[in-house]
C-alpha cells in the first residue's frame, strides 16, 4: 500500500472493549469494526492483540482469512455481483463483464475517483431470481445490464 | 372493515420490488381512504410470481402476482381488496398446482404467518413440539428423532438421531447446539427462507435439541450475505425471550437455553462444521481433524450438536406428530420431506418441499416448466458447487441421497441449478477448481494447491492439440484422485465431482471425442 488511510483508533478500542468478554470475541469484534468503519485497518491489529491478549500473528491470521474484511476503505458505493453457478446460468458472466465495463474497474478494486468499489460474491441466496447484484446493501434480482445501469444512474441522482 | 394484505419481506421478493409494492399499497389505501393492514410475511417460494401479494377475503386468501408498484393503482381499480378480477389474479394460492402438489411439513407456515409474532406461530401449530419434548425424557425425544430417519439436510446426510444420542451420552459441564446457517451453495436458499419467513420454527427446533441433549447455550452461525435473516432472527429471539420460549426458565420448566446469532465473514469453508466451530471460537476457519467428532468434542472442546437450519426446523413437526409420521414420507433410506430448491435457467424457480423420490425430470419440467430461455436443457448441477453435472439423459434419477450418490453425485443441501444449451461444461469444470482455490482453508495440500493446478491443467487440456490431450487428461484425472483421497473435508474431497462428471458426460466441451 503506498498511501496511508487515517483510521479511528478510539472507535476500534471501544468496540473491542465492549465485546472482549464474549466467547470467541475476535470475530464479532472484527465484524463490528468492518460494519461500522467499512473496513478493518491493519494498524488495529496490535491494538486488538493487546486488548484480547492474543499475538499479533493470531489477529492478523484471522483478519486475512476472511474475504469480507477490507484492508482499505471502500468507495462510497459498493457493488457486489454474484459469480456463482445459478447466476452464471442466467447470464451472470455477461452481466459481470458489463458491470466491470460500466464502472471502469475490476473485481476487488475501487474506481480511480474512489467513488465505487466492485466486489465479487459467491451466492446471495437469491438463486431463484438470478442473476443477483447488491448495490450499497440493497439486493436486486433478475438484473439485466439495462436494469443495472438504471440503478446506478438513480444512485447518482440521489447523490446530487 | 380493515382488509389484510400479505406481502412478503423475503429478500428474494424484495429484490424484485416487494417493499415498493407495500409502500404503494399503503399510499393508495390512504388516498382512497380504505382501511388496509399490510402484514409482511415470508415467501411461499413461488419466485417467478414474486412479488406475490395475498388479500384476505371472507376468510380465504387470494393471490396476485407478480406485482410491481406500477400495477398497484390498477389493482385498486379492479377492487382487489374484495377479490376483484385482474390480469395478475392467481386465485387461492394453495390451489396453485406448484404449491398444491407439495407436501409442506417444515415449510408449512411460510408466507402465511407473521414471522415475528409468537402468537401467530402458536396459532398455526407452533411450539407443540416443544411442549411434547418438555413432557418426554431426553432419551424419548432423541428416540423420536432417530425413528423419524431425519438426516442432515446441510449436505452430508448424517442421521441426526445418532449425533443427538452421542451428545446426550456425554457428561460435560457445558454443551452447545449450533445451527449451521452458512448456506453457501449456489442454487440454495431454503435456510434463508426459513430464517426470514418462520424463524420460530428454527428457534423451537434448537430448543428441543437443547432439552434433549442437555445444552444450555445455542449459536446460529449465519453467513454475512444474509443481513435480512440477521434482523429477523435477532428480533424473533427477543420475542421468544419475552415469552419465556428462550431464557432462564423455559416455559416454566426450570430449564435454561440461551441463543445468539453469530455472523460469518464471507468464507464458504465455514459451512464445513469444524471450520465453522473454529470461526465461532474467533479463529481462522480451518478444518479440524475428525475424530473427535463435534458431538463429543465440538465448540470450545465441549459436546456440541451441529445441524443445518432445515434439519433443526424439521424437528418441531417430528416431535409434534411423532417420528413414525415423518418417516412415512420418502423412499429407501431417505425419509421425510426435502426442500428442493430449483434455480438457474428455469421458468418457474422456487422451493418445492416434497417427500424424497421425485425424479429430476418431474422437478424440472412438471414444477419448473423447463428452461427460462426456452432453449433445450443441457445440464443440471445438483447439490451445489461440489455437486455433479448431469446430462438430460440422467434426469430420471430420483431425488434421493443414495440414488444421486450412485450416479457419482450428491444431493447436498437440495439445490438444483438448470443450464440451457449455451453452457460450456469445460468452463464450469474450470470454475469448480477456481472456486475451490478461492475458498480452500489451506490445511490440505491437494485442496490448497491442487485446485490451482487443476485450473492450469484444464486450461492446457483445452489448448492442447488432439494428439496431446491424452497426457493432460491423465494428469487431470490423477489430480482429481489425489484431491478426493487426500483432503480432510468435502471442499477438496468433492471438487472433483463437478469436474469428473463434466468430463464424463460432456467430453465434447473439452475437445474430446468420446466419454473418456
Amino acid at each position: 500500500m503506498n498511501h496511508q488511510h487515517s483510521w479511528d483508533r478510539r472507535a476500534v478500542e471501544s468496540i473491542a472493549h465492549a465485546l472482549k468478554d464474549k466467547p470467541g470475541a475476535l470475530m464479532p469484534i472484527l465484524r463490528r469494526i468492518q460494519d461500522e468503519l467499512g473496513w478493518v485497518p491493519r494498524d488495529s491489529v496490535p491494538v486488538l492483540a493487546d486488548i484480547l491478549n492474543l499475538t499479533r500473528a493470531e489477529v492478523h491470521g484471522v483478519l486475512s482469512f476472511y474475504h469480507d474484511f477490507r484492508h482499505e476503505p471502500p468507495g462510497r458505493v459498493v457493488v457486489k455481483v454474484c459469480r456463482a453457478e445459478s447466476c452464471q446460468a442466467m447470464g451472470g458472466v455477461a452481466l459481470a463483464e458489463h458491470v466491470k465495463h460500466r464502472l471502469g474497474c475490476d473485481f476487488g478494486a475501487t474506481s480511480v475517483d474512489g467513488a465505487l468499489t466492485l466486489e465479487p460474491v459467491y451466492c446471495l441466496g437469491n438463486c431463484a431470481c438470478s442473476p443477483a447484484v447488491v448495490i450499497n446493501g440493497e439486493l436486486l434480482g433478475r438484473v439485466t445490464p439495462e436494469r443495472f445501469d438504471a440503478e446506478v444512474a438513480a444512485l447518482h441522482g440521489k447523490d446530487r | 372493515m380493515t382488509v389484510r394484505v400479505y406481502i412478503p419481506w423475503d429478500s428474494g421478493a424484495c429484490s424484485l420490488g416487494a417493499d415498493e409494492v407495500a409502500n404503494a399499497i399503503g399510499a393508495q389505501a390512504q388516498q382512497r381512504r380504505l382501511a388496509v393492514e399490510v402484514v409482511r410475511t415470508g415467501s411461499r417460494g413461488l419466485y417467478w410470481l414474486e412479488p406475490m401479494i395475498e388479500v384476505e377475503h371472507s376468510g380465504a386468501r387470494l393471490a396476485y402476482g407478480p406485482v410491481t408498484a406500477g400495477d398497484v393503482p390498477a389493482l385498486f381499480e379492479a377492487n382487489f381488496l374484495q377479490g376483484g378480477n385482474h390480469r395478475l389474479a392467481l386465485g387461492v394460492p394453495d390451489e396453485i398446482p406448484y404449491l398444491k402438489l407439495q407436501e409442506r411439513l417444515t415449510f408449512a407456515r411460510l408466507g402465511i404467518t407473521d414471522p415475528l409474532s409468537v402468537d401467530d406461530y402458536i396459532a398455526h401449530g407452533g411450539y407443540r413440539g416443544l411442549e411434547r419434548a418438555l413432557a418426554l425424557s431426553p432419551e424419548q425425544t432423541v428416540e423420536e428423532i432417530t425413528v423419524s430417519g431425519l438426516r442432515g439436510r446441510g449436505g452430508a446426510g448424517f442421521p441426526a438421531g445418532i449425533k443427538w444420542r452421542t451428545t446426550l451420552q456425554m457428561s460435560a459441564p457445558q454443551k452447545y447446539i449450533v445451527a449451521n446457517a452458512d448456506e453457501g451453495d449456489s442454487g440454495t436458499f431454503a435456510d434463508r427462507m426459513i430464517m426470514e419467513g418462520d424463524p420460530f420454527v428454527l428457534i423451537e427446533g434448537m430448543t428441543i435439541a437443547a432439552i434433549a441433549v442437555g445444552a444450555t447455550q445455542g449459536y446460529i452461525y449465519l453467513r454475512s450475505e444474509y443481513p435480512d435473516s440477521l434482523r429477523v432472527l435477532d428480533t424473533a429471539i427477543n420475542a421468544a425471550m419475552a415469552k419465556s420460549y428462550l431464557g432462564e426458565n423455559l416455559c416454566g420448566s426450570g430449564k435454561r437455553f440461551m441463543l445468539e446469532v453469530r455472523v460469518g465473514a464471507g468464507s464458504y469453508i465455514c459451512g464445513e462444521e469444524t471450520a465453522m466451530l473454529e470461526s465461532l471460537e474467533g479463529k481462522r476457519g480451518m478444518v479440524r481433524f475428525k475424530p473427535p467428532v463435534p458431538a463429543i468434542s465440538g465448540l470450545f472442546g465441549r459436546p456440541s450438536v451441529i445441524n443445518n437450519v432445515v434439519t433443526l426446523a424439521s424437528v418441531p413437526i417430528i416431535l409434534e406428530r411423532g417420528g413414525v409420521f415423518y418417516k412415512d414420507f420418502g423412499m429407501g433410506r431417505s425419509r421425510g420431506t426435502v426442500p428442493i430448491q430449483l434455480a438457474g435457467n428455469v421458468k418457474r424457480p422456487g422451493l418445492i418441499e416434497k417427500a424424497f423420490g421425485l425424479t429430476l425430470r418431474e422437478i424440472i419440467y412438471e414444477y419448473g416448466g423447463g428452461t427460462a430461455s426456452g432453449r433445450p436443457l443441457r445440464a443440471v448441477q445438483v447439490g451445489g458447487p461440489l455437486g455433479a453435472y448431469f446430462p438430460e439423459s440422467l434426469l430420471d434419477l430420483p431425488f434421493d441421497y443414495e440414488a444421486i450418490a450412485a450416479q457419482g453425485g450428491l444431493l447436498g443441501h437440495g439445490g438444483i441449478v438448470v443450464f440451457d444449451d449455451s453452457v460450456d461444461l469445460a468452463r464450469q469444470a474450470r470454475y469448480a477448481m477456481e472456486f475451490c482455490a478461492l475458498e480452500s482453508c489451506g490445511k490440505c495440500t491437494p485442496c490448497r494447491i491442487g485446485s490451482t493446478r487443476g485450473m492450469e491443467v484444464i486450461d492446457r487440456l483445452l489448448a492442447a492439440r488432439n494428439g496431446e490431450k491424452a497426457a493432460e487428461l491423465e494428469l487431470l484425472r490423477d489430480l482429481c484422485d489425489t484431491m478426493t483421497a487426500g483432503s480432510l473435508c468435502a471442499l477438496g474431497g468433492l471438487t472433483p465431482l463437478p469436474v469428473v462428471s463434466a468430463l464424463k458426460h460432456f467430453p465434447r466441451d473439452f475437445g474430446l471425442s468420446s466419454s473418456a
